[in-house]
Order: C-alpha cells, then structure tokens, then sequence
C-alpha cells in the first residue's frame, strides 16, 4: 500500500516525486514506458517561456512565471543544462504592433519582469539574421533554454535517491476507488494508494474520466520540429517567436543548451495519442515557417526531425487540484506549453495539495541536489587529463560527433533510474544525438549496454518493447529453413566483383 | 610536447598511403592517429571483393587491401596511436588528442595530413517524414553489425538510395537471409557504380527504382513498413503513386559527407560542393603545410584512386617539411606564387585540385572531377584560357562515376601567362 501513486514519470510526475519525496511518505511512479521522459516531455521545444503567452489570472500565467523563476536555482541544485538566453517575438508589420503591445501588458500583468518593445535597429543589433521585414519586437529577458530531458531526468533522479519508486513497463489499466482506498490496476497487476496523481500526458483524460462525471478532454496537438547541426547553432542567440494565433506561439528558432539550432513547432490537433509521426506537410511547414521571422537558416545543417504531441485540454488551461467527485485523486492534466517551464511549479503545488491530505513529516535527511552525469568538456585540461588518468573509460570517446566517451555513458547506465536503451543513453549522455544520428556509435554503445546490464546484445532496444535493434545472426534464417547453409552462397556472384 | 615532421589524421587507406610515401620520399618523423582499434578504416568492413584492380592488379577484399598498407606501414616502422581521438588541430599546428593511456595529450607537427574519411547522411538530412522506430540504419551501420559482429539488423529490408554502400548491403543482407524487396532512388539515375548495380541487384533480382523515395515509415517501435513514391523533376513526391512495403528495415545510402569538423575548426578553407577542403595541385589545404587526401576531401569511388592520391599529399607534405630546413628563403616566396584556377562549367561540378602552381607540380598532374548529370556521348574539353586544347569522346558520364584528366607540367608552360584551366561537357 502506497501513500501516493503518480501516473506517468515525464516532467510533471518527476515533479511532484521531487517534491513529494521531501516528505516520509510512501511514494511510487507508474510508466508505461521503459524510461522516465518518453512521451510529451522529450519532444517539445525545451523553451523556458518568460510568461507573457498566458491569460492573467490563469493557472498557467501563474506557474510560468513561477517556474520560470524557480528553474535557475534548480538548474544549480540538480545540475541540469540552463541558460537565460532571452526571448523575442517579432513584428512584421506596423499594423501588429498594438498586438505587441497588448503582449506586453498581459506580460505586465502575470508579473513578467523586464519587457520592453525594441525597435528594428536594436532588433538587428541583437539578431543580425532576423528577417529583413521585422520592423520590432517584444523583448523578454527572462525567457531561456533548458535541456527538457535533462530536467525530466535530474527530478526524477532526486525523487528516487529521496525513496520514491518508479516502475517502469507498467501500464494503468484501469481504476477503482474502495472505502477511500484507490486500486490501480496494471499491466504488471495491481497496485493499491491512498492518493493518485494523473500526471498521464496526453492519456491524463482517460483517467480522469474513469474516476469522474465531470468529463474532459484532451487533443493530442502535434508539433513537428527540425534540429540543425551545432554548425548552425549560433544563427540566432535569442528565442525568435512570431507574434502569437489561435493555435498558439507558432513556429519558433531558437538555440538549444547543447549549441544546435532548432526550429518548429507546428500545431495540428490529431485524433491518435500515438501519432508522433512527423509529416511531409507538417516539415515544409516547419521550413517555410521559420524563414518568415529569420533570414538565411542553413537548412543543409538539419540533421534530425521528430514531433511531439501537446496534451491540449478544451478549456486551454492547466487542470490541477483534486477531482471533486473522486476525493484522493489528484489532477495533473492539460499541460501544455508553458508545462516545461511550469513544471517545478508544478511539482510544489501538487505537493502542496496533497500535504493539505495527509499531513505528512518531513524527512531530515532529504537530500536537495543532484550532481549531473560529468561533462568531461567543461573540466579544465589539467582536469580532464587527471580524470582520464584515473578513469581511462573517460578517454575512450565512444560518439564522435558529440564527443561523448565510455564514461559518461557508463555513468549514465549506472547511475540511480540508469539507461537501459539507446535512447535512454542518448538523452542523458547525447551519444547519437549528433551529426551523424548515431551511424557510428550505435554498434559501440549497443555493446556498452549489453556488458553492463550482462544481457546479450540482441536484447538491447532503441527504446523499450519491441524495439529491438538486431533480430538475429547471420544466415540463422538459411539454416533453420533447409539445413543447407552455403546453398545461396555458392550460387551467389560474390566471387568476381 | 612531442614534435613531428608529419602528423596524419586517420589510419584508413588515405592515412596509410600517406604515411607511406612521405616516409618514402625521406620523412622520418610520422604519427598516425586513428579513432578506431584498428588500421584500415572502413575498408575493415568492406569484406566484398573488387578492391585494388589498379593498385596491385588483383582482385582483394577490404581488409586484404588494408592490409597490405598496414604491412608496408609496418615495414617502415611508422607510429601509430589507436583508439586515438582528435579533439583539436590549431593553426600553428598544434594537435590535442586523447586515448585511454595517454590521456589528453598534444603533439606538434611541421605537416599536418587530414585523413579523416567521410560519414553517412543521416536520415534526418532528407526530413523523410514518419515515425521514428528501432530498424532505420545507414548503410555502413548494418554493414558494420553484418559483416565485423555477425549480428542480422532485420529481415525485409528496403533500400533507400543507391550508393554504393547501399547496393553492396542489397547483396550482403541476401546473401546472410534477408530478403531486399526493393531499392529507391531519389534520382532519375544511381549514384553508385554501374558494375555494383549489376551484380548486386540484377543478379540477385532486387529491382531499383529510380526517381523514388519514402514519403511515409510506419511503426512505433520496429518499422512495419515504408511507403515509397515516384516523384516529379523538382524531386517533389508524386500523389498518387505511393506504394507501400512491409519491411522491419530501412537502410539509408543517401550520400557520404567529409567529415571536415577538425578542418573547418582550424580555418580550413571549404569548397560548398564538395564539401572538403579547397586544394592546390600538392593537395595543400589554404593554411600552409596542411594537406588532405581521399573522403574528407572529396568522396571517392574506388579505393585504388585513394591511395594514389594520398601518396600525392603524403610526397608533397614530404617536399613541404624539407622545404622548412632547407631553405626558408624559397617557403617565404611561394606566398606570391602565382597560380592557375581549374573552372568546373557546364556539367562539371567541381575539380580536385581547384588551383596549380606549376612550380610545384609533379610532371603529371591527375584533375579528377564529377560531372553533375549523366550525359551520353558527350566530350570532356579542356580549355587553356579561351583555347580548347583536348577533347576526349565519352559515351556516358555519371554523377556516380569519378572521372579524370591529366595535365602535364610541359603543356601548361607552353602557354605563358595561362591563367585559367575550364573543363566542360561539350556535346558530341
């Protein structure tokens, strides 16, 4: 029996594991997937918004601007990538600039510090590669650039260093709610709590409308993104938004905290919660999009693209709080953008919820922060060489595009909720997230992971299930079928090349 | 810090046949720094045949080519560091690398040789759209977990692209069980080598069909299948004409890539075509005293023409570390040298090399170039100045084929006052 179950380990659930694992409370995290961050929180923008998007007096315009204050000192605590690059969004007419204005009061009004509207000459100083049309734009300081991954992953890391439990593999199923007990049933059987939190991404609706009469509804709201080579990744130093439509903040460039370049989203509501396709249409959107507000982006440089789907509720904005017809079941739902840059907001306020409960003890030995997988480049050479000395894996560069060596990626498999998959080292390490998208490394790290987690290597996954890399070994298939092994081989042309 | 005559990035072919004629041509000092565990690059996973038909007049495979450099290599007692990354090369020709023993460590060198190869284009270099599931490899990735870990990437298999890696994996996952059900290719013709297209895909009954691409990957997790289509003259899909097939593998062979970080790092000047450094007759790089040779210069077909190249940049390195002791006076000079530009026009997309001293050059000087479109019946014509003085009769060019002129020191000091070398396809 647990005091807290939380649906989904992305970056809301890690949230309020963190913060609830600051309490002696009995605490577990139920993912469907392999992996903490697998769903909407690995594929978004990893924007750290200023706050001025969201209607005053919303949930959402109060944690962003909360979270947006609370992410610097925890990027400190936990040791996740940062950085305060400031925002814009650009004007390309005269006529939209009492919009601009209007941006710049709501921002006023939700508590954003340190707008102000820049014209079309400071505009070029700061970003000489915005586009020629752009005539001013809304200025946030505040805005930044967080490694989404790295946040998901650091909170969730604390959380279970704190004594917070994460299961992965474990799909909920179903519900039920027994003298003012909850059972939630899984793929991996059931599990029983005093408290359930519905932080279930695009599903958070499902579950919710198990447990309630009053009905919501989430669209899963595709965004297809770009990402350019870090070659191009000082072609903007700033967010460069468009000024804001129905559909939200529309496509954006921006540097990442790893120096690429990104570029996207697109907005399109879709029916599949699944659908994390990209599509031909949604990616020349992307590229017709982004060359509106910056001129000259060296699109030769893509190197990867990927979607992501927003969790879209109807009423467009965050739904936090008990559910009030299923008294113990705690809402986390609707969190898109700003949801990132919320989330350590977040994470406090279901914790606060759920203290206001149970009334739990804190912890005396909680422990506050986290140290990062070591980032052999930012050590100083004398550093470097004396961790190479001591730790030779830390020579030996295993992603070479990236630069990332058999150490880190030791430390990532072994580290508390450690890489079991490619991806899972790829988004704590970057190891394959380069140039080349992992051409090179992928035979190398694959065997990494298979010594380490003493599995054979035809058990490593890209991700989890059934995302199997190799599915067998040479000529198994000619063998089984007919016994005659070298049939093909010798008939073959092979000889005379 | 250690110092070194010569400094070769890379212990493939190019490095290998660097390495071994400057040594010949009199260097002692020579270090070879090789990211893998092994010499040979690449040509250590290229187990077909059809290796070393100009160089030593038989048929070898990858690693038996290899290996006969690794031996002359050998021979001459050339160092060499393994497992060795380079992380930097300055100006002044400082390089830091790194290795499990060694640590973080610097060299210096009088010559710098750059060898490092190429790499694949990934899939994200096409924004193909879909999903993105485990059982999307380039080409050289399965070729790697094929031939050198015995490990079978998948299955069914489609093939986008018709590199050369591409069409010899076709045969290589045949010949280990796969079944290839079909190759595309974004161009109205192949980007690989004709006798590779017959005898890895005719004789094993793989169609190719040109003017194709995937427009479409399904499945979450392992791909279930690729949606392909024909597309128009702007290379825009055609609606319509989708075709689905069920596969649990796609290999990509959609183009090399030099791999010039290092070079473009150290103000290593780059041509955009080729995408490798921009070169003088010597293969000399613009930072004096770098050179470069084979696929981080431009990529190649063969391995044989590798070789040979980079025995020309391993013999002028040579020149170039002697002409710093021997006369300094003469190195200063060659700043005002005056030059010849080589013009790629009219279906020629580039030269390698794009400028000749002809102080500097050997008797012969080897122009190799590709054209940009296949043309049949065609000449090549080279123009001194405004006068055409050859034209050689091809009954077809290809992108996908290498091809090549020479030059001799005699004709071009024939014409006094020669400032521009223009080749051309010129129709028959």
């Amino acid at each position: 029996m647990y005091d807290i179950l939380i649906i989904g380990a992305g970056v809301s659930g890690s949230a309020a594991a963190r913060e609830l694992s600051r309490y002696d409370l009995k605490i577990c995290v139920l993912e469907r997937a392999e992996d903490v961050c697998c769903g909407t929180s690995k594929a978004n923008s990893g924007i750290v918004h200023a706050g001025f998007d969201a209607e005053p007096g919303s949930l959402m315009a109060e944690l962003n601007v909360k979270g947006n204050e609370m992410m610097e000192q925890l990027s400190r605590d936990l040791d996740f990538p940062f950085r305060r690059n400031g925002s814009l969004v650009v004007c390309r007419s005269e006529k939209d600039l009492p919009e601009l204005e209007r941006l710049m009061k709501q921002g006023a009004a939700n508590g954003v510090k340190g707008l102000r509207i820049i014209d079309r000459t400071e505009l070029r100083e700061m970003e000489p590669n915005i586009s020629e049309e752009a005539c001013a734009a809304l200025f946030a300081p505040t805005g930044g650039i967080v490694c989404p991954f790295g946040l998901n992953i650091a909170l969730a890391e604390n959380a279970c260093v704190n004594g917070a439990e994460f299961h992965f593999n474990t799909e909920v199923t179903g519900l039920t709610h027994e003298d003012g007990i909850w059972k939630v049933h899984t793929s991996q059987g059931d599990y029983e709590s005093k408290i359930v939190v519905n932080a279930a991404g695009v599903y958070a609706d499902v579950f919710h409308n198990m447990v309630s009469e009053k009905k919501i509804n989430i669209t899963p709201r595709r965004g297809d993104y770009c990402l350019l080579d870090h070659a191009a990744g000082t072609h903007v130093s700033r967010t460069v938004f468009s000024l804001p439509d129905e559909f939200g903040k529309g496509v954006l460039v921006s540097p990442t905290v790893h120096g690429n370049l990104l570029i996207g989203p697109t907005a399109i509501d879709i029916d599949d919660k699944e659908g994390t396709n990209t599509t031909r249409d949604g990616l020349d959107q992307v590229l017709e999009k982004s060359a509106r507000n910056v001129k000259d982006i060296p699109y030769r440089k893509v190197i990867t693209s990927f979607a992501g789907l927003r969790a879209h509720e109807d009423g467009h904005d965050f739904i936090i709080g008990e559910v009030q017809d299923a008294p113990g079941f705690i809402d986390c739902a609707g969190i898109e953008s700003p949801g990132l840059t919320s989330s350590p907001a977040i994470g406090e306020m279901i914790a606060g919820i759920i203290r206001d409960i149970l009334h739990p003890e804190e912890k005396k030995n909680f422990i506050e922060t986290r140290k990062g997988i070591l980032n052999p480049s930012e050590l100083t050479r004398e550093e470097r060489i004396a961790l190479i000395h001591k730790n030779p894996a830390y020579g030996n560069i295993i992603c070479r595009c990236e630069m990332i060596s058999e150490g880190e990626i030791l430390d990532a498999i072994h580290r508390p909720l450690g890489a079991h998959s490619l991806d899972g080292v790829k988004r704590r390490t970057r190891a394959g997230m380069g140039r080349c998208q992992a051409g090179f490394c992928t035979p190398r790290t694959m065997e990494i992971l298979a010594r380490e987690l003493h599995v054979d290597q035809s058990e490593i996954t890209k991700s989890g299930g059934n995302s199997k890399l190799i599915v067998g070994i040479n000529k198994d298939s000619i063998r089984t079928e007919d016994g005659s092994e070298d049939r093909i081989k010798t008939d073959s042309t092979e000889g005379r090349n | 810090m250690e110092k070194y005559s010569i400094v070769i990035i890379g212990g493939g072919p190019a490095g290998l046949a660097a390495a071994v004629s400057a040594r010949d041509s009199g260097i002692e000092s020579i270090l070879i720094l090789e990211r893998d565990k092994e010499l040979g690059g690449i040509l250590n996973q290229c187990i077909h045949n059809g290796f070393g038909l100009h160089t030593f007049n038989e048929e070898l495979t990858g690693p038996e080519y290899a290996a006969k450099f690794i031996e002359q290599a050998a021979e001459r007692k050339i160092e060499y560091r393994l497992n060795t990354m380079v992380i930097d090369i300055s100006p002044d020709k400082v390089i830091t690398a790194m290795n499990r023993t060694d640590g973080l460590f610097e060299v210096k060198a009088d010559a710098v040789i750059l060898a490092m190869g190429c790499r694949e284009r990934p899939r994200g270099a096409l924004n193909i759209p879909g999903y993105r599931p485990a059982g999307i490899y380039s080409a050289g990735t399965a070729q790697r977990l094929v031939n050198m870990e015995g490990y079978l990437p998948g299955r069914e298999v489609v093939i986008l692209g018709s590199g050369d890696i591409g069409l010899i994996m076709a045969r290589r996952m045949t010949l280990e069980g796969a079944k290839v059900k079909v190759v595309a290719e974004l161009m109205p013709y192949s980007g690989g080598l004709k006798r590779n297209i017959v005898q890895c895909l005719d004789d094993f009954g793989i169609p190719l069909k040109l003017s194709h691409t995937v427009v479409d990957i399904k499945g979450k997790e392992r791909v279930e299948g690729v949606t392909i289509a024909r597309v128009d003259s702007r290379n825009r899909p055609i609606p319509g004409t989708e075709e689905f097939y069920s596969c649990d593998t796609l290999l990509l062979s959609v183009g090399l890539i030099p791999e010039n970080e290092l070079s473009g790092n150290m103000g290593v000047e780059m041509s955009p075509i080729t995408s490798g450094p921009i070169v003088n007759e010597s293969l000399e790089t613009n930072i004096k005293g770098v050179f470069a040779c084979g696929n981080v210069l431009h990529v190649h077909d063969l391995v044989d023409y590798v070789s040979e190249e980079a025995a020309s940049a391993g013999r002028h390195a040579a020149c170039y570390v002697k002409s710093l002791t021997q006369n300094a006076a003469t190195a200063e000079t060659d700043n005002e040298d005056s030059f010849i530009r080589l013009c790629p026009e009219n279906g020629i997309r580039y030269t390698v090399p794009s400028t000749i001293r002809i102080r500097h050059m050997d008797e012969s000087l080897t122009v190799r170039f590709r054209v940009s479109n296949v043309y049949r019946n065609c000449y090549v014509s080279v123009y001194f100045d405004d006068e055409r003085i050859s034209r050689r009769k091809k009954q077809i060019v290809a992108p996908g084929e290498m091809e090549e002129i020479h030059l001799t020191r005699e004709q071009l000091l024939n014409h006094p006052g020669l400032q521009t070398v223009t080749l051309k396809i010129e129709e028959a």
